[in-house]
């Protein structure tokens, strides 16, 4: 029997679209309608790994899954300090266990947000977030503008729903009715159907939003002609573009986060679109990359008080990024043993840091086979959050969304096998 | 259970200070019963504490947290056999909400605004919070559906739509935050009073409040419209509160009760044209509560030191930010709302603030009826709800409040009539402002006394009222009552000499109203069109849902029955 599901919520990146319909037939999925080629591509699924696995003598090994939640427990239990990592693609509710966890054995749980937003974070950490709901700037925004990121690749959906595209209550001709204005480094696939696009020099971020904040604030005639290879003029320009709004956004993504500046460049973006609101409605957004690693941060924050790199050492949460985040940990072999869970550090985290976690014994819990898989210890399959499980994740925007089970899965969930491990955590300390 | 030789104060039944014996069985107040003995003897004996006011859950609160990691380290408290960890003294982290009403022997708190779009994050952090019951009250004072039906003039859809509102939020009742500023304030503006109109929609703040106030009657809900003012937090806006009193003095309630709540009556209590010649005008509004019948208030008293302001007043953020020179966030909620969080530091010789600490006191201390008057501090607005036991001592002792006012600034003696008020509030009046009234308020019929048949939320403090005077003995007041001997929750045991001996689940409480089929159906008509044009989510994505609320205590309301809606 072929079973159509409507409004189904795609798990691929922050837009977290949730208007997708899903063709299932004899409990699997065959048709995946109105996702992109990204979502469509992670919907329909691929390689997965299939059984649990330990390793012996330098090789994976097929094992139960009472096996490697035994052998994960006692990882987890002869680890001094261990490291929780991941959590941006999986459920609120799996955070919820692996804080708990964490809480239990003394570890450290970080997010992928430390290699991504982090400084995003931080920079909301000084200046605050002027924000919104997506569907505001849908209803309202005339004026948008992508800094340092490309939707166009990475969140194909984001300006036909909700930014340049989209058509709303105030903005009626959508895409015909607005300016788009992108700033990046490159000429990207968003930068060629903007109205206007500043090509700037690599790292050059911070010098930029300082000039725009002093024209907006009154004092142009104190700049320079020339302003990291942009010309006055035409930072003026942009200026009244942005002034001259009636409602503006601001969209970026890593090339502000993660180029020369890093946080102190959010922190200058942060404070432009606050000082903007004198003359006119400004909002900006952080364009968050995994479909619920916002929802990771919100879960941490109101269990710990801290969204990111929560350190449980101590008994109560300790939080100070660059001593307490993954990569300053693992560089400084400062944790022993890790638990990765709906991540692939081995492809994303610095050379030095990767080195670390393939001396050190390592759980992986994911649905998928990825280069961390080649040194993990014990390697636990499950289900697929939002297709074999439910839960909840919450978009770029701060928004949650209840993620729905599509179809049977052949596979724990990740809320099941981290009560599993803590069950095991529990009894082993209870031996002791 | 046997709660025995308390001297037990239950102004609602109408006891002001016996010695009695109170009996607990299956989470319930009875008239007799075994088990377990507390030796209360001589103690003060209350019911559990029922806060009406206090935002604790939802995406302001974890704003307020990510902005301010400085606080969130003050207040850092291990885990232990029983708690989770804390952190956070005016944005605390979920168990330590729980954890901290349960020390002071509060066992019920409501949050106080949340957007129906963002309920199901509020809903999250309310299971979060261990121990209290709780409830969250549903914004609707900017939202586009509700002023289209205002305008059209359509009561009936409008009930529909409040209905269905509260489902899909699993609210608890009707919260209104400067009606209209919300939808002004997507494209940067405000509304300046009650008769100001709001852009786009051709209508009035002041239409907006009646028409919510008359479909809250309409369908019976066991609360009140639950109304922040517009021109809060500015000079002379005590002139707006009494005008927008006096819109609703005619309506009738449907319940035993008021029929509208005054949220954080201090912000809106101020005389004066600007900052400089800014003063009190609390006497004013207690005349005004002292010679009317509809209206109840909760005071938003200001606590001397951090605060963390956070309310769907977006435009007062901005004015806040700019103040204060603070860091400041925002958040715009499409269709519904708007809001903000600006950290805050009340300073005692800060001559607004001086004014501002002596309006709480003397909206409560002017107001002749207690039932009118909740205590709050509007967490974390005012400050955080930890320092509840600070004003019940200030309330109690007018050596206390002469104390204080001499580390403050002087001008709390010219511009406020605190140094002349004489009146200290004795136990049962204080029982009433922290557990009866609220109760009443909120139209939870078994909480705030120790009938037959209440719950079985009791607190029982290290104070012996017999032997101590809290005019003079007010620091003992303070201390015994910042650490209950004894609080019990549904029949539990949850702090013994204030330590959290058990955290067991509370509930959730949601008002389920019945409107007209008809109406209901209109109205999903007009809603559905939202969702295919405005809305960035799917209709069928929206609703919150069972999962989020482990525990839930579903109040019926309306007339008929409501339609299922999925």
């Amino acid at each position: 029997m072929i079973l159509q599901i409507e409004d189904v919520l795609c798990t691929f990146c922050g837009c977290l679209c949730d208007d997708i319909r899903v063709e299932v037939d004899g409990g699997r999925i065959e048709k995946v309608r109105g996702a992109c080629r990204l979502g469509s591509s992670k919907i329909m699924g691929h390689n997965r790994i299939k059984s649990p696995m330990i390793r012996v003598n330098g090789s994976l090994k097929e094992t139960s899954y009472d096996e490697a939640y035994r052998k994960a427990a006692e990882i987890l239990v002869s680890a001094k300090h261990p490291l929780l990592y991941g959590w941006a693609s999986t459920t609120c509710e799996a955070l919820k266990k692996g804080i708990l966890l964490a809480e239990e054995i003394g570890g450290v749980v970080d997010t992928t947000t430390s290699v991504c937003h982090g400084p995003s974070i931080i920079g909301i950490e000084e200046k605050g977030l002027v924000g919104t709901t997506l569907g505001q700037i849908k209803n309202r925004a005339d004026l948008i503008v992508f800094w340092g990121c490309n939707p166009s690749e990475a969140h194909p959906r984001h300006t036909l729903r909700y930014s340049s595209n989209a058509c709303g209550r105030f903005t009626p001709d959508g895409r015909k009715g607005r300016k788009v204005l992108v700033i990046d480094v490159r000429e990207t696939r968003t930068a060629r159907n903007a109205d206007r696009f500043l090509r700037i020099q690599p790292g050059t971020d911070y010098e930029i939003i300082s000039a725009l904040r002093m024209i907006v604030g009154g004092k142009a005639e104190s700049l320079p002609e020339d302003i990291a290879g942009v010309s006055r003029k035409e930072l003026i320009e942009i200026a009244e573009m942005m002034k001259g709004a009636k409602f503006g956004a601001i969209f970026f993504g890593l090339g502000l986060t993660q180029s020369r500046g890093r946080y102190k460049n959010v922190d200058n973006a942060l404070s432009l679109v606050s000082e903007l609101n004198s003359h006119t409605k400004f909002v900006i957004m952080a364009m968050r990359g995994h479909y619920n690693v916002t929802g990771a941060n919100q879960v941490l924050t109101w269990s710990s008080g801290y969204p990111m790199a929560v350190d449980y050492a101590r008994g109560a949460p300790y939080y100070n990024p660059g001593e307490t985040s993954c990569c300053d940990l693992l560089s400084r072999r400062d944790v022993d043993a890790a638990l990765i869970i709906a991540s692939d550090p081995a492809s994303n985290l610095p050379r030095g840091c990767v080195e670390a976690l393939a001396e050190m014994p390592v759980i992986q819990i994911d649905p998928f086979e990825n280069p961390t898989t080649l040194f993990a210890d014990v390697v636990i399959p499950s289900a697929i959050a939002g297709i074999e499980a439910e839960g909840t994740a919450y978009r770029m925007d701060g928004l949650s969304l209840r993620l729905r089970k599509l179809v049977d899965a052949e596979y724990p969930s990740d809320v099941e096998i981290l009560q599993a491990i803590l069950d095991n955590v529990r009894r082993l300390r209870d031996d002791n | 259970m046997i709660i025995k030789g308390g001297i037990v104060y239950d102004p609602a039944n109408g006891i002001f200070g016996e010695e009695m014996d109170i009996c607990i069985e299956n989470g319930r107040i009875v008239e007799d019963a075994g088990g377990e003995v507390i030796d209360a003897s001589g103690l003060l004996v209350m019911p559990g504490g029922v806060d009406a006011h206090s935002h604790i859950a939802g995406p302001k609160m974890n704003t307020g947290r990510i902005m301010r990691p400085d606080d969130s380290r003050i207040g850092t408290e291990p885990r232990t056999r029983v708690c989770r960890p804390s952190t956070g003294y005016t944005v605390p982290n979920c168990y330590a909400i729980g954890y901290r009403y349960a020390r002071l022997g509060y066992t019920t708190a409501f949050e106080a605004a949340t957007p129906i779009i963002e309920a199901r994050h509020t809903h999250e952090e309310l299971e979060e919070i261990p121990i209290i019951d709780k409830g969250a009250l549903t914004l609707f004072g900017s939202n586009w559906t509700v002023m289209e039906c205002v305008r059209d003039n359509d009561l009936g859809k409008l009930a529909a739509y409040v209905a269905w509102g509260l489902r899909a939020a699993r609210g608890y009742g009707i919260k209104i935050v400067n009606p209209g500023g919300g939808e002004a304030w997507g494209f940067g503006s405000n509304v300046k009073g009650v008769h100001d109109p709001v852009p786009h929609f051709d209508v009035t703040p002041a239409q907006i409040i009646r028409a919510l106030a008359e479909v809250n009657e309409r369908l019976r809900l066991p609360h009140s419209i639950h109304l922040h003012f517009n021109n809060l937090g500015r000079p002379g806006n005590y002139t707006t509160a009494i005008e927008t009193l006096e819109l609703l003095k005619d309506i009738k309630p449907s319940r035993m009760r008021q029929v509208v709540h005054v949220a954080h009556m201090q912000f809106s209590a101020y005389g004066g044209t600007g900052w400089k010649d800014f003063e009190s005008k609390a006497s004013a509004i207690a005349d005004y509560f002292n010679q009317t019948n509809h209206a109840t208030m909760d005071l938003g008293q200001i606590i001397f030191g951090p605060a963390t302001t956070m309310t769907a007043d977006a435009p007062l953020e901005y004015a806040n930010a700019r103040i204060g020179h603070q860091k400041w966030s925002n958040h715009d909620i499409e269709l519904e709302e708007s809001s903000g969080v600006v950290p805050w530091v009340y300073m005692r010789k800060m001559p607004v603030n001086a004014v501002q600490w002596a309006i709480g006191l003397e909206l409560a201390l002017l107001t002749n009826d207690p039932w009118k008057v909740v205590m709050t501090t509007d967490h974390p607005n005012g400050g955080p709800f930890v320092n509840y036991p600070e004003i019940i001592a200030l309330l109690m002792s007018r050596e206390k409040r002469e104390e204080e006012m001499k580390t403050l600034h002087e001008v709390v003696r010219s511009r406020s009539t605190l140094p002349s008020i004489e009146r200290e509030l004795d136990w049962s009046e204080i029982v009433i402002m922290t557990r009866a009234a609220p109760a009443r308020i909120l139209g939870l019929e078994d909480k705030g006394h120790l009938g037959t048949g209440a719950d079985a939320d009791v607190s029982i403090y290290n104070i012996k009222p017999d032997e101590i005077d809290p005019s003079k003995d007010h620091a003992k007041v303070k201390v015994g009552m910042s650490r209950a001997k004894y609080t019990i929750k549904g029949g539990a045991v949850v702090v013994r000499d204030g330590e959290i001996v058990a955290a067991p689940q509370g509930r959730t409480y949601w008002v389920d109203a019945a409107v007209p089929e008809s109406d209901m159906d209109r109205m999903l008509l007009d809603l559905k069109e939202k969702f295919e044009r405005y809305y960035s989510i799917r209709m069928s994505n929206y609703m919150v849902q069972d999962a989020y609320i482990s525990n839930p205590f579903v109040v019926r309301a309306g007339v008929q029955p409501l339609r299922e809606v999925i």
